[in-house]
């Protein structure tokens, strides 16, 4: 029961694009195509949940017992680099048609706030190991939800008549905008 | 601290060596010049080349999918370096191009009345667009849009015209357009390009045995450009100059002017920019993709075979023409008369083809000097067969090897071959036939100097194959016809020459198979034309004996009429490694189906050699029509008198091979394009004459 409410809450209460505003780049940037968007969401999902875990071992087995919590930031930015760069290898060599389909959007990943923002919220609000793992799968799901969503609309966007001055990212922000609002109604629910 | 730095040394380093490890582990072979190539791109990742970041864009390099200069962060020692690393120059790597095919957005007439989003994906929801043409573009310009180069812009017809030189390739606006009307390619992808039923085609191109695109040509000489004009019809025909001369043009039966006025004079156009760059002293280039080592044996130097040889080269490849006799042309040399095509003309256009790199085996016979099998073993990874139908069809009637009767082919090229352009004839002659080598053989004749030349032709003017324009210029300079007869035999003066050539006279009946009437005899009707040298030039066929050599003959089929067996769309035969093209596989045909033949089969050989499948375009025309874009009426064509052809006057050229058609002049080339309506499939431009032109005129 804990578990499902904490899906919940990644998932659509504390979503982070829209509650948390992290990883507005890839959320601008990949969301004019419904494909890309699917693409970009699986590939978060894929390497957040690893991020998460790795994260959150680095940090209570060996930063916490050497008190040494204020290298959290760099160590992770390592970590998660370190860590995209190793999937990325080992995608290319041991499952080519996931790395054809997840590829092109792994360097994108490696410098996404909305990774190491899950990273550290984990630690901040002082989770467990598989509560991290189970946060870092519903935070990155949320992200592709918000994703897919967003481009489906954007993708509406264009056969409307945008006032010039509006177009473009400007109309995209202002759908943000009011799409956040909207996930604002989850507040509350958990 | 101490523990701090040491903490964050070990998480580093176990980093480092984790991903050395994994480096080696999971090592994948990819090409060394990637990186290197990726070295040289600005590591901005921003995706102004249209490409997911530039790890991706140095593989598009290697792979030959981007030029060298396609980053747009990066300057152009980054592109000159890169284009080393390639072993390129900058410049001839094949860039992508887009391509608009469309030339008319505004014409079309519309379905609705529009209020929506003015972007045409938008408009392409409802109903597909408001306009009545399915195809076209809808000019809202979302390409434009989509453009981050600023390459394409809104032209003056609204539809957007795009800047070559700004275009990098991206492939945005191909992704754009809702109607799939702009196609990004390159050079090579372009010149494989084949008519196909959902293509945006006038009528005038959809009958083109090349398919030329013969609006855009148009166009382009009513700009001036006459170089682009050249480049052109080079996608599609390297032989210009003498299509230009020697073309029946059935283009011109289904331009869309002629519904309403006179047809617009295409060929005539095509001779003209063809003569301009003859003329201009300078070739223009003719850009050719990268060498891919690849060999291909050309049999057969004629139209199909230097046309298939010339596309082959143009896509890297390395084509060799073996050619029987000791120039190249083939049929074009020596079967039409030097009055219509000049050899030097021949000669020059020739010279620029084969200065792209194709070697040439003089005089070498197939199944004398080299058989099929032979090339194979010399290592040429697919053959063409191009050596035309030289073997002419005899009469069959009594005193055919009488001394002074010969074969049209056998005769021509005997002319041609002969330095001075003259061989020993009688004083009255007969030819027998009534298609185009009928008529070579009797201008010819009168320009050697024969008193009395005849037609001997069994039906009547009306089913005449040969081309009008020609038929008239025979007569013109004095040629008698003799219709419904059919010779019977040729009588002997009693020491082996020929005294006269008995016929039997005809009449039409009913309608044959090819819809021509058929003729009859009228019994005891025989008549003696008196004359002493006979030719029969009725048609030829190819001469394929060499075949009997083959080891591989059992598996080569051979249809009835001696033509190697193909297929229609590929051309491959039924060995693989074989694609023929030409009269060899349709029988005598005109040059421009040649060199359409040859075209096709480049496409297929290319395919083979380089392991693609060897297929065809699917909703192919091949010279098809497509329904909707045959008009009944044009409306609002304002009439214009179509050019005249300018020829010398008959007492000046009946004496000498001197060359009959002359060329328009430039005004008369501007104002014949401006005849053209720029037609696409059912959108045309009625307007398209400028009055003040008119009136200049």
């Amino acid at each position: 029961m804990e578990y499902i409410e904490l899906i919940i809450a990644t998932i659509f209460v504390n979503n982070i694009l829209l509650a948390q505003f992290l990883g507005n780049c890839p959320f601008l940037g990949t969301s004019k195509k419904m494909e890309t968007a699917a693409g970009m969401g699986m590939a978060v999902i894929f390497v957040l949940v690893m991020a998460g875990v790795m994260t959150w071992i680095i940090y209570e087995w060996l930063l916490v017992p050497y008190k040494l919590e204020f290298l959290r930031t760099i160590a992770f930015i390592l970590v998660i680099a370190s860590l995209v760069q190793f999937v990325e290898m080992f995608l290319k060599k041991s499952i080519p048609a996931l790395y054809a389909g997840l590829g092109i959007f792994l360097p994108l990943i490696t410098t996404n706030c909305a990774v190491f923002g899950v990273c550290v919220l984990n630690i901040d609000k002082e989770y467990n190991f598989l509560q991290s793992l189970v946060a870092s799968f519903g935070y990155a799901a949320g992200f592709g939800l918000a994703l897919v969503l967003f481009a489906g609309v954007r993708e509406r966007i264009l056969l409307a008549r945008v006032p010039k001055p509006l177009q473009d990212t400007s109309i995209a922000l202002v759908t943000a905008g009011i799409f956040s609002l909207s996930f604002y109604a989850f507040r509350g629910m958990v | 601290m101490t523990i701090a730095i040491l903490v964050m040394l070990g998480i580093g380093a176990t980093c480092g060596i984790i991903l050395s490890v994994a480096s080696k582990v999971f090592y994948v072979y990819e090409d060394p010049r990637i990186g290197q190539v990726e070295y040289f791109l600005a590591g901005a990742n921003c995706g102004g080349c249209g490409f997911a970041g530039c790890s991706a864009a140095a593989v598009a390099i290697v792979e030959g999918k981007a030029k060298p200069g396609v980053c747009v962060a990066a300057d152009t020692e980054a592109a000159v370096n890169i284009a080393g690393v390639m072993g390129v120059e900058p410049g001839t790597a094949e860039p992508l191009k887009s391509l608009n095919p469309c030339s008319g957005g505004d014409r079309a007439e519309d379905k609705f009345i529009y209020n929506g989003a003015m972007t045409c994906a938008a408009m392409t929801a409802l109903y597909g667009g408001k306009r009545v043409c399915s195809i076209g573009c809808l000019g809202m310009g979302d390409c434009i849009r989509s453009c981050q180069f600023d390459a394409i812009h809104m032209g003056p017809q609204g539809f957007p015209v795009i800047d070559e030189f700004k275009c990098v390739g991206c492939g945005a606006c191909a992704t754009t357009c809702p109607k799939d009307l702009l196609s990004v390619k390159t050079m090579s992808q372009r010149l494989l390009v084949f008519n196909q039923e959902d293509h945006a085609l006038a009528p005038c191109q959809q009958t083109c045995p090349a398919e030329i695109d013969i609006p855009k040509y148009i166009r382009l000489i009513k700009e001036g450009d006459y170089e682009g004009a050249v480049n052109t019809i080079r996608e599609r025909n390297p032989l210009l100059l003498s299509c230009g001369r020697v073309c029946p043009h059935p283009c011109e039966n289904h331009c869309r002017r002629e519904i309403e006025d006179e047809a617009v004079s295409i060929n005539q156009l095509k001779r003209f920019v063809a003569d301009y760059e003859m003329n201009s002293g300078r070739r223009f280039p003719i850009a050719c993709a990268p060498d891919t080592g690849k060999r291909v044996a050309v049999v057969g130097g004629g139209p199909a075979g230097v046309s298939c040889a010339y596309f082959l080269r143009r896509l890297g490849h390395h084509p060799t023409i073996y050619e029987a006799m000791p120039k190249l042309g083939g049929i074009t040399r020596y079967g039409i008369p030097e009055y219509r095509l000049p050899d030097k003309v021949l000669d020059w256009e020739i010279e620029g083809i084969l200065n792209l790199g194709i070697d040439v085996r003089y005089n070498t016979v197939i199944g004398r000097d080299f058989t099929i099998q032979s090339l194979r073993e010399e290592g040429y990874e697919a053959i063409f067969m191009g050596i035309g139908a030289w073997k002419d069809y005899k009469l069959g009637i009594k005193g055919e090897d009488l001394k002074g009767v010969s074969q049209g082919i056998s005769f021509l090229s005997s002319v041609a071959s002969s330095p001075d352009k003259k061989v020993p004839i009688g004083k009255r002659a007969a030819v027998v036939g009534g298609g185009n080598s009928a008529i070579d053989c009797v201008r010819t004749l009168l320009r050697l100097g024969c008193e009395e030349v005849y037609i001997v032709y069994r039906r009547t003017r009306k089913e005449m194959p040969a081309n009008a324009v020609e038929i008239e210029a025979a007569e013109h300079e004095g040629v008698k016809f003799q219709f419904l007869a059919a010779p019977t035999q040729v009588i002997d003066d009693g020491q082996g020459n020929v005294k006269g050539l008995e016929y039997l006279q005809m009449k039409l009946g009913e309608p044959d198979a090819s819809g021509r009437r058929r003729p009859v005899p009228i019994e005891g009707s025989e008549t003696v034309l008196d004359v002493d040298m006979v030719i029969s030039a009725i048609s030829q066929q190819p001469d394929i004996g060499f075949m009997e050599g083959e080891p591989e003959k059992e598996n080569i089929t051979i249809t009835r009429w001696n033509t190697f067996d193909n297929d229609p769309e590929t051309l491959q035969c039924s060995v693989p490694y074989l694609f023929t093209g030409g009269d060899v596989a349709t029988g005598p045909s005109l040059v421009v189906d040649a060199i359409g033949g040859g075209r096709r089969a480049a496409r297929a050989i290319h395919q083979y050699i380089t392991g693609e499948e060897v297929k065809g375009t699917p909703k192919s025309l091949r010279k098809r029509h497509i329904p909707e874009s045959l008009f009944a009426t044009v409306p609002g064509v304002v009439k214009s008198p179509r050019t005249p052809m300018p020829e010398l006057p008959v007492a000046e050229r009946i004496d000498s091979m001197i060359e009959v058609d002359q060329v328009i002049t430039e005004a008369d080339a501007k104002h014949e394009s401006s005849r053209c309506l720029n037609c696409c499939r059912i959108c045309y431009n009625p307007d398209v004459i400028d009055q003040k032109d008119q009136n200049a005129a």
